[in-house]
């Protein structure tokens, strides 16, 4: 009895067991799912649809393929604010990498029992990517925006760090970018509507967009900010998400500007204030805390906590030249 | 023959040394020389219900380690056999995250070491962290990570027996939560020993707080979404020479702590201190402010800034000092100096600067209600001083103790599930 239990699980441990995609036990092998026509180039097989969102959330300058994958015949459902409802046998796919090399593919899965995810972490000439639930460290040289070249030791999240971020609402598991105001991109979202991807839209006009957080020709500086910030920061920072118990609310829809860290004093903090008073001091990115964390690299000072081990230069001077042209004081 | 390589050590696995021998129910064990991914996946591979037990020995660990998975036990071979070490830490907010909504329980394992928090728990209900030890081993630094154990959203908490060293904020640290009993812990070498922030029912007993900056804290802060927390009894806990510099960074509510602070109380509401032993303090043995000396604006219209229904009775205070510090050590003096024509400025054992809320008076004639006052009596010969801020206006500060003698109901005891 004991030796046939023992031959079960090195049988498990093969890369041939069949997967069943909606089931909690997530396959071993990248390929097992059969996403891609092709892994190597992220050729997307049928059924598989690449898709863009308009201000990403920055992840050390890794570049991100995404793809959506609705079981056959059903379609996303419409939402003005939250993500769009997907149905159950929906998958999300992103690959991350630098450059030609890919790091990693998150899947996030909508099973019977609600939404789970996992990483499989790229190895050898990139052609399959074996599951890695517990999360890894992968040394990688990258180019920055401005054209230099750097290291990081890039970090791919744990099964439950999936829930740290992507636990937008009361500690329920949900996908993040395929809402309305991130997905009206070119054509994209009339694409899917064209294709019977995506029921209940409201007419063309009614729908919200985001700027590019980094292209001032497409938003106000307030509107740029807000929307990095919503994308980057929002999915903890708002009254039902994992930083609540901060009171800082940085999703786009919280009007209330003490709430949005305007002269608002920080909370359980610890180190993260850098022994400053308030979130944000009008007219003062240096006295600012969100400019102290976001321009961290310290696991106990940076924001976001996870996900970030470099700068983002870009949007650190976004930020600035926002704080800067705010009017009034803190007292 | 690779084949049988690989199944030996599962074999192997099944000795006496497995650390899940004598754990009933479900168990992933973690012996002694297990990788920092080994550790991880096991707090992957535990089912609800289940056991995390570890074995003894030192787990050098590099990112934060988390666990959302129900109704979980982790345990050790003790305090100071099973360490899981951050020493070398590069990624993570946290040692241990929490994020299980149902139940947690830790015990007779050590934390050291950590960049961020030590344990923080989100939102779980049923918390039994006993026998536990959080520890900065380089002492009292302000490189130290925030808080040691951190349930902040909880409810039903049971923080009993833990050790916790070093934190550059709290200790022990209960935000936002409620029906918590704090007991029979040592804190020491923190800024605050232990801490009760917005919080219901709390129970804070027999615990030894000593060389933190100060002792034991009951606070409530606006800006929250869980805020004006009440019900908190502090009795029975020896807290005594909390004189440690504050090494809190500036900017956290904890740095304006003066180094040699027994208790504070900031703007908290139905708080029972009695039968503790508070001695020895350079500043002050309990203080009690409302949110105004702090000096921050407030922009929350339903934060409740005043304490009230304070009932101080019963307490032993020894040793009283001249050296009070910080911007509220120096209010002291500064009040002190309004009464006293010269020095020494001995700051009494009890202080409280006498902010009254205006609403509450208007609303009842010119008098707290019976049930809102703050009352201070039978602490023996415990000396007191109102301060009457703001200072160097027309109302000076006053010695009299009999201005604030009365006695209130009894608080009710918490009764964890």
């Amino acid at each position: 009895m004991k030796y046939a239990a023992l031959l079960l699980a090195v049988a498990a441990c093969g890369d041939n067991d069949t997967c069943d995609p909606t089931s909690d036990t997530m396959c071993r092998k990248l390929s097992q799912y059969e996403f891609f026509a092709d892994i190597a180039k992220q050729t997307p097989a049928e059924g598989v649809t690449p898709y863009d969102i308009e201000t990403p959330l920055f992840s050390d300058y890794t570049t991100k393929h995404r793809f959506f994958a609705l079981p056959p015949g059903e379609a996303a459902t419409w939402s003005d604010q939250d993500a769009f409802e997907l149905p159950v046998g929906t998958t999300l796919i992103k690959t991350f990498g630098y450059g030609a090399e890919k790091l990693e593919t998150r899947l996030l899965i909508h099973g019977a029992d609600g939404w789970h995810g996992s990483s499989y972490v790229y190895t050898g000439d990139g052609t399959d990517a074996t599951l890695a639930e517990a999360g890894t460290v992968i040394s990688a040289s990258f180019t920055d925006p401005s054209g230099a070249a750097g290291t990081n030791d890039y970090v791919v999240p744990n099964k439950n760090q999936c829930k740290n971020c992507h636990a937008e609402h009361d500690d329920i598991v949900t996908p993040l970018g395929p809402k309305a105001r991130h997905l009206n991109l070119g054509d994209q979202l009339q694409a899917m509507v064209d294709h019977g991807q995506l029921t209940g839209a409201p007419a063309a006009d009614q729908w919200p967009k985001d700027p590019d957080a980094l292209d001032p020709t497409t938003g106000t500086l307030d509107q740029r900010a807000r929307a990095f910030l919503d994308i980057n920061c929002g999915h903890c920072h708002n009254p039902t998400g994992q930083a609540r118990t901060s009171g800082l609310y940085l999703d786009a829809f919280e009007t209330d500007a003490a709430k949005w860290g305007l002269c608002k004093p920080p909370v359980a903090t610890g180190r993260g204030s850098g022994g400053l008073a308030f979130d944000i001091v009008p007219g003062d990115p240096d006295h600012s805390i969100i400019i102290y964390r976001v321009s961290a690299t310290e696991p106990e000072i940076k924001m976001p906590e996870l996900g970030r081990n470099l700068v983002d230069a870009e949007a650190v001077q976004l930020l600035r030249d926002w704080i800067t042209a705010m009017p009034g004081q803190c007292n | 023959m690779r084949r049988l390589a690989w199944l030996l050590p599962l074999l192997a696995a099944c000795g006496t040394d497995d650390p899940c021998s004598g754990v009933t129910g479900t168990c992933v064990g973690v012996p002694e020389g297990s990788s920092a991914e080994a550790v991880q996946q096991a707090l992957l591979d535990v089912k609800s219900g289940g056991t995390v037990a570890f074995g003894a020995g030192t787990f050098s660990l590099k990112t934060g380690l988390s666990l959302d998975v129900d109704d979980v036990t982790i345990l050790g071979a003790g305090m100071d056999s099973t360490i899981l070490s951050f020493a070398n830490q590069t990624d993570g907010a946290q040692g241990l995250y929490v994020t299980a909504l149902h139940g947690f329980t830790m015990h007779d394992i050590a934390v050291e070491d950590t960049k961020g928090d030590g344990v923080k728990l989100l939102g779980t209900a049923k918390v039994r962290i006993s026998k536990t030890r959080v520890e900065w081993t380089k002492g009292a630094n302000e490189t130290n990570g925030s808080y040691g154990i951190y349930p902040v959203q909880c409810s039903d908490v049971l923080l009993d027996a833990n050790v916790v060293k070093g934190a550059s904020d709290s200790g022990v640290y209960v935000g936002q939560s409620d029906m918590i009993e704090v007991k029979n812990n040592h804190v020491e070498l923190n800024v605050a020993g232990i801490e009760i922030e917005n919080s219901t029912h709390a129970d804070v007993h027999d615990n030894t707080a000593t060389n933190n900056t100060g002792g034991i804290l009951v606070f409530n802060l606006p800006g929250l979404e869980v805020e004006n927390g009440a019900i908190t009894r502090v009795f029975h806990n020896e807290i005594f020479e909390n004189n440690q510099e504050n090494f809190a960074p500036a900017g956290n509510i904890v740095g304006l702590v003066p180094a040699g602070t027994g208790m504070a109380i900031l703007a908290a509401h139905q708080v029972e201190i009695f039968d503790n032993n508070i001695h020895d303090h350079l500043s002050v043995n309990l203080g009690i402010i409302s949110y105004e000396p702090v000096g921050n604006d407030i922009t929350d219209a339903s934060y409740d800034e005043f304490p009230t229904a304070l009932y101080i009775h019963d307490n032993t205070f020894t040793g009283t000092s001249d050296m009070p510090t910080g911007q509220l050590g120096a209010l002291l003096i500064s009040a002190l100096g309004e009464v006293q024509s010269s020095g020494p400025y001995i700051v009494p054992d009890v202080a409280w600067d006498g902010v009254l809320d205006p609403a509450r008076l208007a609303a009842n004639g010119g008098a707290y209600l019976a049930t809102d006052r703050i009352c201070i009596q039978g602490n023996g010969d415990a000396d007191f001083i109102d301060l009457a801020w703001p200072l160097a206006d027309a109302t000076k500060p006053s010695f009299d103790v009999s201005a604030v003698a009365c006695t209130l109901a009894a608080l009710p005891s918490v009764v964890l599930q």
